[in-house]
């Protein structure tokens, strides 16, 4: 037998399109030493749809919709995101009832969001269990989308200036509700996880991404704030009257999958507690601001962005005067988000691909546009 | 109503307020954007000769304008929001400036858009940010189809992709990028989508037909 029994030499592995824990359709060139990673190379593009060509194609309104096609489990942040863009270049802004029932629903999402990455998350990992928990919950919050406007995931559920619908009756009712009941389901869900040994084993010190690297790539959302960053544009730049609401930005030191974990599941926690304020006092009075029925902004050009639930969600847009969008340039966190995947993965294992797939919370909808 | 908010012609459009901007004084709006206005009959007019954006003066302006000189050629504010347009050359250094001696250490975006009217036809957009003072900043500058402009990616890692993106879209090529390769669309697709002269039905036909096996996408 030879001294070296088996000679350890490069591999170039294809992870997906069509891989379970990709989220989507994600392709990974793995360039592999044995189980060590040396390298990656996203290949992304599958659910390309040229949303930004078709804002040029449409009306301001009739564009609206199109946003939710992104982040598709979370609409209704990209809604909001759009809305406000717009209505800076109106210079216009929702009356003080729409800002309130959007704070309210946005955050909902947020919820629905973190808990779709909760169940998927756990479940590269191994843990079959929270996903059906996380579901259950998540139905709830979409429940509350459906009685509102009628969809559960491509939400439409605010119009540019204000809202697409005045709030069904119970409404307030089924978000207290919610409020209520959802803090102890977090709790159950950190029973199962935060201290289980495997979780732990799995996740900590896995995928680490330091603060000043994060801000190098341009790493934005839960990720930045488990590396130290105390920094959320609810607090950093409030929109849509998050100024008045108390809640906390939760932050970790580590920047390590683990961390980030950690730092969604709190995230979910403030949430409710934006919801309670807010939904103790939606102002009465009109949803819906000074817009006219023909969207029409004057020449100029404006950037807004808001704290989706995956990071920085921004909206270039470009008017020349018509009713049309000159240009629309969405600044999807996910795609840049996932541009650190490689400095993630660098020297790590095969199995920690999965995990740090997993913490990046991509959705493929926003990354390819 | 959409009319109360653009109520004249292109001459002196009154601007939306932004936070804490004065009424638009015809000269500010000038001295900001020297080209003068096209009448209405032609093509839309250029936007910047159009956009209702008043001269930005502030501690920062005034730095650019000293370090880089006719680099700069003017700091507006527009709703509130303060950008820098730079000559093409001037991009990259600013960017860096910004970076090193601003805090401004946060690319927030790369993109490109597209007047194909114009003879320098496209803006290239970077928008900046400062975590220490938060604050946003875009810097433009104007380029010609098939001017190479630097990357940016000696000052921030984000704008790999993000030039990628642009290239992809628009067709810029940027000098120096280690790896300028199509990312959304596939590799050997013609054709540059996001320019104003490619239609929204348009597609690379041949693409279609080799890779996929049937005669149109639509």
């Amino acid at each position: 037998m030879p001294d070296t029994f088996l000679d350890s030499t490069e591999l170039v592995l294809n992870m997906g399109p069509q891989h379970p824990s990709t989220h989507g359709v994600l392709r990974v060139i793995l360039k592999l030493d044995g189980e060590k990673v040396l390298g990656t190379d996203c290949v992304i593009g599958y659910l390309h749809r040229g949303v930004e060509k078709i804002a040029e194609n449409r009306t301001y309104a009739q564009f609206n919709p199109y946003v939710d096609r992104m982040d598709y489990v979370a609409a209704v942040s990209n809604g909001l995101g759009y809305c406000l863009a717009v209505e800076k270049l109106l210079n216009v802004e929702a009356p003080p009832r729409a800002k309130a029932v959007r704070v309210i629903l946005t955050e909902l999402n947020r919820i629905a969001s973190h808990l779709l990455w909760l169940g998927t998350h756990a479940l590269d990992i191994g843990a079959i269990t929270p996903v059906f928990y996380c579901f259950r919950e998540r139905e709830e919050a979409l429940k509350i989308f459906e009685q509102y406007c009628g969809a559960r995931l491509t939400t439409h559920a605010f119009r540019i200036g204000g809202l697409q619908y005045e709030t069904y009756d119970g409404f307030e009712r089924d978000v207290k509700e919610f409020c209520k009941m959802f803090p102890a389901k977090v709790d159950e869900y950190e029973e199962l996880l935060t201290n289980n040994r495997i979780w732990a084993g799995r996740l900590k010190g896995v995928g680490i991404l330091t603060g000043d690297e994060c801000k190098e790539y341009g790493v934005t959302g839960p990720l930045l704030r488990a590396a130290g960053v105390k920094w959320d544009l609810r607090k950093a730049q409030p929109y849509s009257g998050y100024e008045q609401y108390d809640f906390e930005i939760p932050t970790r030191e580590n920047g390590d999958t683990y961390d980030r974990y950690i730092v969604r599941m709190q995230e979910m926690r403030q949430s409710v507690r934006i919801m309670e304020q807010a939904v103790e006092a939606i102002p009465e009075g009109p949803i819906l601001g000074k817009v006219g029925k023909v969207i029409k902004p004057p020449v100029g050009e404006a950037y807004v962005s808001i704290e989706a639930p995956k990071g920085e969600l921004g909206y270039y847009v470009v008017s020349d005067g018509s009713t049309q969008p000159y240009r629309v340039r969405v600044r999807p966190p996910s795609y840049i988000n996932l541009q650190a995947l490689d400095k993630m993965v660098r020297g790590a294992l095969v199995a920690d691909v999965v995990a740090v797939i997993g913490t990046l919370d991509i959705v493929l909808g926003e990354v390819d546009r | 109503m959409a009319d109360e908010q653009n109520p004249g012609g292109s001459e002196a459009p009154s601007p939306p307020t932004g936070e804490g901007q004065k009424p638009p004084a015809n000269a500010a709006g000038d001295a900001a954007k020297p080209a003068s206005p096209k009448p209405e009959a032609n093509a839309p007019p250029k936007p910047p000769a159009t956009m209702a954006a008043v001269a930005w003066d502030s501690e920062l302006a005034r730095e650019l304008k000293e370090r880089f000189g006719d680099g700069i050629l003017a700091t507006s504010t527009y709703l509130g929001q303060n950008f820098v347009a730079t000559r093409p050359d001037s991009a990259i250094p600013v960017l860096e400036y910004l970076k090193l001696e601003a805090d401004f250490d946060y690319l927030v975006d790369i993109t490109a858009v597209d007047w194909p009217k114009r003879a320098e036809r496209f803006d290239l957009v970077y928008i900046v940010y400062s975590f220490p003072h938060n604050e946003r900043l875009r810097i433009k500058i104007q380029i010609a189809d098939g001017f190479e402009p630097r990357t940016a990616i000696s000052v921030h890692l984000t704008a790999n992709w993000l030039e990628r993106e642009v290239f992809d879209m628009f067709g810029i090529r940027f000098a120096g990028h280690p790896d300028l390769r199509r990312i959304l669309l596939p590799e050997d697709w013609q054709g540059y989508p996001l320019r104003k002269d490619y239609g929204i039905l348009q597609q690379d036909a041949r693409w279609v037909q080799e890779n996929l096996g049937i005669e149109s996408g639509q």
